[in-house]
């Protein structure tokens, strides 16, 4: 056990992380985008040099550990030395750097060609959208020529599949990092900085991201989704989010929205139609699109977004928005009203 | 045994000469005594004793942290005491543990040993950056035991550290903890270089220093151009936050990226100055037990001297995700690439070493047998992040984290521990239990995989660094699990170690002087060393001290014996240069001490004290430095007198 266990912790371990990382829909390994596509065949190629030298130097120091060991006493044995020997040595050494020399070439030149091809992909027309960073969402536009075009949503991102996306990301406060690993890498958002980074989703699929800078109480709680679907969807989904959702009809719906323009709700968020304009937080004019709420904190089910309204500091400890105690035929009215806004 | 072993043995005829040294070289006992303390070996002691304290209060942090994480949507800790902890975690290791225990201790305790003299130079500055260090640890921890604890990452990045996002006195504690730790460095760096560079044994020319002693060397020269860097940025953003000064806010022209460059212009340094101390001790150690010189001498010290080099041009590595200009980013590809063939370098020497030794595994050789499988992949998972591509996607994720533990806990606290079996006779003068070692080494080889191990996949996997906690949707949870139950290995592995060492105080084997049958001048005395260090200063003749001496290596003749005096020799070939006298215990550090701390300490709350603080530090500095006359002089004057 003593001389073989490292081996085999070793080799377990990396039969282990030949299998892993290959799933899920926040994962470096299971790409999905032209962009993480180059990013994983480099990673393999760096990932099976270093293991080979990984396994070429552990091999190396093993031998020379089980062939010179000895179990007589220190003081017993006088220091070795030997010339000659250490003459033939000095060639194993050099060849070994030199070895060395030639991987790294082959390992810099790869990934600055890698970075290079991802650097952007070239189009004339690609679907521009802004992400600005906020403690702890993301706002999402998607830019359009006329003004009153621009679609304002959050925490989700719908992008067409098989076309190029550039993605342009800004801080309103801290620095964070906008990170969606089955299509690309990261891209700090920092503030008074505008950078731009390039995706392309190869199918249709819901992959998740997340800010990956610490950016303060709920760093955690700070996720969001990139929903792939084909152009045509795209555009649907794009005209019904520019469109004005229609004032309610129904009664019940109708008080709802007077509490929302009568409590502390207006005096951050958004709701087109209604009167309510305010930008501190989320807009949501859409809000009943969407598959989840608080950045990907809770799925967007009507008993959730009870919860959050009344009590979102016990759910998100210390996100910027306050508790709201309702009285329960407001509460439902609210929710009601809040669940037409498709 | 060679006439320089025999050197520690007192014999009759020499016993009232030793007794007179030992009366002057003693510090004072006795409470107050103990703040006038001036050895090397007893500040060394207390480094060590501090350093290892803040590693378990680290230990504990990171143990509650495991815990929180160790199963999704985890309540254990809330967000703002997770990030607290994880904050004050990095912080301590990195300033109050990894840099105080393998530059400072290690090199104030056993660099004037090695280089064969009685104590190190500026000893009064030795003791005054001590105090600071202690003062400085202890305001990081009285910042987390009042609910003040910074929350903003050992890293401290603006603006969320910055005034408007962190009100508060939570980030100023932190930038103040910089201040002292890197002051206290950064005196033991110019003590360290002094000593190697000055107080050699005569005979030990440049080429003959002991891999470990140059080690030191190198860090303390990186100490020397890194910390600065920190200490300015910190002090910036210390600033910003108590004087309104914008170097950082970006609505005034100032520039958040700014602070990053200063930061890992330092923080990439760092790890070199952590790990650096780790493959000079595994050289030692190696060379030891495999029982011939090392192979490579040369080799090894320019790898190291590389290294250090290198490792000032590759900080951008830490921020490719910011979108700096590709060419750029290219070039510090290259630069981080670039480490791996130095490194190499002295891997290669090492296997050939082993190769052509006879190989002894004691605790010693173990720890350092550790550090190839431990260290080695850490710095192999560190060239996927020199690569651009590959960084952007597990850059700030938990292959990051498992990274850095690998190559920090392999490269610093596996030959650490290593160290102190090796090294503990000469503190103690007797030897750690050797079944008991072989425990502790299992127990923490085990569980150390066990937790980081897991954390590569949870990375590739898409975690990220620093989140208090992960929902239940997330296939997290099992390595999670498994994460947390290394801990528990770990945590059995230390006590056994402080176990051991309580035990070996009063029962553990007495050692003798070389019980390794070692090569370097610290083996030449008693274990451990009497206050004068050496009852004769040697002599060396060849790069392996004690295993080069002749038959009858001469010994140094002539010092003064009735005053704190020490030989200086010639930088190139350690000529004896001139003697020059030390000063004796003073209470004068810690008073210094004590004014730098109010002074820092102050600047926290308020501008307004800087002056007066400042001329309080200025005081006590008119005391320290006024002129004395040395206590020679005195007496040979007296002597003239008499006549």
């Amino acid at each position: 056990m003593r001389r073989h266990g490292p081996f085999l912790t070793m080799a377990l371990y990396l039969g282990l992380l030949l299998l892993a990382g290959c799933h899920g829909n926040q994962a470096a390994l299971n790409s999905k985008g032209i962009q993480a596509a180059r990013i994983e065949r480099l990673w393999w190629l760096m990932f099976s040099i270093i293991l080979g030298v990984y396994v070429i130097v552990l091999a190396w120091a093993g031998t020379a550990v089980f062939r010179a060991r000895t179990h007589r006493s220190e003081n017993e044995i006088p220091p070795q030395v030997d010339p000659i020997a250490d003459q033939r040595m000095t060639r194993v050494v050099g060849v070994a750097i030199g070895a060395t020399v030639v991987l790294i070439f082959v390992m810099l030149t790869s990934s600055v060609v890698t970075g290079h091809a991802i650097a952007n992909l070239a189009s004339k027309n690609p679907v521009t959208i802004d992400v600005i960073g906020h403690q702890w969402w993301w706002e999402v536009h998607y830019e359009a020529t006329q003004a009153d075009q621009t679609v304002i949503t959050a925490n989700e991102i719908h992008i067409p599949v098989g076309q190029p996306v550039v993605i342009k990301t800004a801080s309103q406060d801290v620095i964070h990092s906008f990170w969606a690993p089955n299509l690309h890498g990261k891209r700090d958002l920092i503030p008074g900085y505008q950078n731009a980074l390039w995706i392309e989703a190869d199918e249709e699929g819901t992959f998740r991201g997340q800010c990956a800078e610490f950016c303060g109480h709920q760093h955690a709680h700070m996720g969001f989704f990139v929903v792939a679907e084909s152009p045509e969807k795209f555009q649907a989904w794009l005209a019904h989010q520019v469109s004005t959702p229609p004032p309610p009809s129904d009664p019940i719906a109708k008080h709802g929205e007077e509490v929302f323009l009568s409590h502390p709700c207006v005096m951050c968020h958004t709701i087109r139609g209604s009167g309510a304009g305010a930008k501190l937080g989320p807009d949501l004019t859409h809000i009943a699109s969407r598959m989840t709420i608080a950045a990907a904190t809770l799925p967007n089910t009507r008993g959730n977004l009870a919860g959050w309204i009344l009590d979102s500091q016990s759910i998100k400890p210390g996100n910027k928005m306050p508790p709201n105690p309702l009285k329960s035929d407001d509460l439902n009215a609210l929710l009601t009203y809040l669940e037409t806004l498709q | 045994m060679t006439p320089l072993e025999q050197s520690g043995t007192a014999t009759a005829v020499e016993t009232s000469r030793l007794e007179k040294l030992e009366r002057i070289w003693r510090d004072p006992s006795g409470f107050w005594g103990w703040f006038t303390h001036v050895n090397h070996r007893s500040i060394g002691k207390r480094y060590m004793v501090t350093a290892f304290a803040f590693f378990l209060a680290g230990g504990v942090l990171a143990a509650l942290m495991r815990i929180q994480l160790a199963r999704p949507e985890n309540h254990f800790l809330s967000p703002d005491l997770y990030n607290q902890i994880f904050t004050v975690h990095g912080s301590t290791m990195m300033f109050l543990f990894a840099v105080p225990m393998m530059f400072e201790a290690l090199a104030v305790y056993l660099v004037p040993l090695m280089v064969g003299n009685r104590n190190i130079c500026f000893p009064r500055l030795n003791a005054y950056s001590y105090y600071v260090y202690l003062v400085g640890g202890l305001l990081l921890y009285s910042g987390l035991f009042t609910n003040t604890g910074p929350d903003v990452g050992w890293f401290a990045y603006v603006p969320l550290s910055g005034p408007d996002f962190t009100p508060g006195k939570r980030a100023d504690i932190w930038a103040q903890m910089i201040t002292f730790t890197e002051l206290s460095a950064l005196a033991v760096a110019v003590e360290v270089v002094i000593t190697a560079f000055k107080m050699r044994a005569p005979g030990m020319s440049l080429n003959r220093i002991p891999i470990f002693v140059w080690g030191m060397v190198i860090v303390a020269f990186m100490v020397i151009f890194a910390m600065p860097a920190v200490m300015l940025s910190s002090t910036m953003l210390l600033m910003d936050r108590t004087v309104n000064t914008h170097f950082f806010n970006q609505a005034e022209g100032g520039d958040p990226i700014l602070y990053q460059h200063l930061f890992w212009f330092f923080g990439h340094p760092e790890v070199y100055i952590i790990f650096i101390p780790g493959t000079a001790i595994v050289s030692t150690i190696i060379s030891t037990f495999s029982r011939r010189r090392i192979f490579g001498y040369t080799a090894i010290l320019l790898a190291m001297v590389a290294t250090a080099f290198v490792g000032f041009g590759l900080w951008v590595h830490h921020m490719f995700a910011t979108g700096l200009p590709q060419m750029g980013q290219s070039f510090f590809t290259a630069a981080s690439l670039m480490v791996v063939i130095a490194t190499g370098t002295q891997v290669f020497c090492w296997l050939v070493t082993l190769w052509t030794g006879k190989v002894i595994l004691k605790p010693p050789m173990l720890f350092a047998l550790a550090f190839f499988f431990v260290f080695i992949m850490g710095g192999l998972t560190g060239v996927l992040m020199a690569s651009v591509p590959v960084d952007l996607q597990i850059h700030d994720t938990f292959f990051i984290v498992a990274h850095f533990h690998y190559v920090l806990i392999g490269g610093a606290v596996f030959p650490l521990f290593g160290a102190l079996y090796y090294w503990m006779p000469k503190i103690t003068g007797r030897l750690l239990n050797e079944a008991a070692g072989k425990w502790h080494f299992w127990l923490f080889f085990i569980g150390f995989n066990m937790t980081f191990f897991p954390m590569h996949i949870l990375g590739l996997r898409g975690m990220p660094r620093r989140v208090y906690t992960y929902p239940t949707s997330m296939p997290w949870g099992n390595l999670n699990f498994l994460a947390t139950l290394g801990v528990v290995l770990m945590t059995a592995a230390v006590l056994i170690f402080i176990a051991n060492f309580f035990w070996h105080l009063k029962r553990g084997e007495i050692a003798g002087n070389n019980p390794w049958g070692a090569s370097t001048l610290e083996w030449a005395t008693t274990s451990p060393p009497p206050v004068y260090n050496f009852a004769e200063l040697p002599t060396v003749n060849g790069r392996d001290a004690l295993w080069d001496a002749l038959p009858n290596q001469p010994i140094v003749e002539g010092l003064e014996e009735d005053c704190r005096q020490v030989l200086m020799t010639k930088v190139m070939d350690a000529d004896p240069d001139c003697r020059h006298e030390f000063p004796g215990p003073s209470p004068v550090p810690i008073l210094a001490a004590i004014a730098t701390s109010i002074f820092f300490i102050s600047t926290i709350f308020t501008a307004k004290l800087f002056f007066p603080t400042i001329i309080l530090v200025g005081i006590t500095l008119l005391i320290w430095y006024w002129p004395k006359r040395q206590p020679s002089l005195r007496r040979k004057e007296r002597e003239i007198w008499e006549q």
